[in-house]
């Protein structure tokens, strides 16, 4: 029998996602590996000229260990109880920079009338949902700190639904290791499960009291103060937990998979 | 002149103990390797979104790309603050820290500033620093100290919610973190620049004598 009937089409599509998963973020950004070329120019020459180069693969490689080193020092040091600062709304930045790898011309438009979540992996009730059924839960709201991995910072607010009672809802196994985020603009990401039940985590569904706009990530972003930026995806169509490291769009490209602040 | 605390020590040896112990020689070299990676790393990290209105020339960035310095940064953290702790800890431990950089007056300093300006500074005792050392060597301990603490809350300003308030928030660490990076910039081409006009400093932090 031939091997590759045998592939159900799941899987081959599993497969397929998978592959290009690795290969796009590659393809499109043929500046990445010239990026190590770059690195080793100046200060990299000075550091390591008393050490062997073999390949830039190898620092590139060596730098990639450190960064998942990041990631579990930075679990380690994540406490589900630490909560952000809150601010009051004199502090908010107006207007709220809009940030993306695109211009805000090319945010998404989804239709809010047929959207719907999809929810899938370890969970128990895989029904998709409606922007009106998330509006109808209990909604939480907050004033903090977004911080951009470039640096930058500004105040915001956001409402929606606590995501550790949305998890709770679908019966989420919250003894997973990941949740991934599928978005309407092809960005994807995922985050830790401590994070995901963190009492500031939310299913953010407005922004400083109106609809969350199409700019900010309608019809929702999953908000994380505990978080930068990158790690907080909007226009959320997926969400999906999983064992299985789900990585992201920047996270593959080179910037830290768990991004916590 | 009296004995210095250092020969004290090492009484009974015939041969004259090293300038610098190995111990300080080998931190030193890891400390400039790590502050080199982490000043031209930042740097291209502070050109993603600069905070005053002026880029540092991409050639002499490391990384790249935002991610590639960023990598760079968060892996040669790690020897800036293993080595910093081991170099602290040594120097407590020794007492080093102690005969070599006190005691420590204003006075002193200006004396020896004065001194060091008129060209009437003498280097004979390479073993005894003159106070205007004293003073830059502390100097740059609590700086590095302090980029060390604003750059933790940079980096998880949450998770260390009291080192971000002793900072003042946030946004006050970024300058904190940055005025800090300019001056052990400064410290070090003053210090490279006192190194050139006393060769042989370079030599004793090398080898042996």
């Amino acid at each position: 029998m031939d091997k590759r009937s045998r592939l159900s089409t799941a899987d081959a599509e599993l497969a397929l996602r998978e592959a290009r998963r690795l290969l796009v973020p590659r393809m499109e950004r043929p500046g990445r590996r010239a990026f190590l070329a770059r690195t080793l120019s100046l200060g990299g020459l000075a550091l390591l000229s008393g050490c062997e180069v073999t390949s830039q693969a190898g620092v590139e490689q060596a730098l990639s260990a450190v960064s998942r080193f990041n990631d579990n020092v930075q679990g380690w040091l994540f406490d589900p109880n630490t909560l952000a600062p809150t601010y009051p709304e004199s502090m908010i930045t107006r207007p709220f920079p809009f940030n993306a790898y695109y211009a805000v011309e090319d945010a998404p438009e989804v239709d809010g009338t047929d959207y719907r979540l999809e929810v899938a992996g370890r969970v128990a009730d895989r029904r998709p949902w409606r922007l009106a059924d998330l509006r109808a839960l209990p909604q939480a709201e907050q004033i903090t700190r977004h911080i951009c991995v470039e640096g930058w910072s500004a105040i915001g607010r956001w409402g929606g639904v606590r995501f550790s009672d949305f998890l709770a809802r679908i019966g989420a196994d919250t003894t997973a290791r990941y949740v991934g985020f599928k978005c309407a603009d092809d960005y994807y990401t995922s985050i830790d499960m401590p994070t995901a039940l963190h009492p500031q985590t939310l299913l953010a569904l407005s922004y400083d009291g109106r609809t969350l706009p199409r700019e900010y990530g309608f019809p929702m972003k999953l908000r994380m103060p505990t978080k930068l930026g990158y790690k907080n995806p909007k226009h959320v169509r997926a969400i999906f937990v999983t064992d299985t490291y789900p990585g992201g769009y920047w996270e593959d490209q080179g910037y830290n998979w768990f991004g916590g602040s | 002149m009296s004995l210095t605390a250092d020969r004290a020590i090492h009484t009974p040896a015939t041969r004259p103990p090293p300038i610098h112990p190995a111990w300080v020689r080998a931190a030193h070299w890891l400390n400039a390797a790590a502050v080199l990676v982490m000043v031209a790393s930042g740097w291209r990290i502070y050109n993603a979104s600069p905070l005053f209105g002026f880029t540092f020339p991409e050639a002499v960035t490391l990384g790249g790309w935002l991610a590639g310095a960023l990598q760079w940064h968060f892996a040669a953290m790690w020897l800036l603050a293993a080595n910093g702790l081991v170099y602290l800890a040594l120097n407590l431990a020794t007492g080093r820290l102690f005969h070599r950089f006190l005691p420590l007056s204003p006075r002193g300093v200006l004396r020896d500033m004065a001194a060091a300006l008129r060209g009437h500074l003498a280097h004979d005792d390479a073993r005894r620093y003159n106070q205007v050392q004293r003073l830059a060597y502390l100097f740059a301990m609590f700086d590095i100290a302090l980029l060390v603490v604003s750059g933790l809350v940079l980096w998880k300003s949450v998770q260390f919610g009291m080192l971000r308030e002793l900072m003042g928030g946030y946004e006050a660490a970024r300058r904190v973190h940055f005025v800090a990076m300019a001056v052990l910039v400064g410290f070090v081409a003053l210090h490279l620049a006192m190194v050139a006009l006393v060769p042989r400093t370079l030599r004793t932090m090398i080898v042996k004598s």
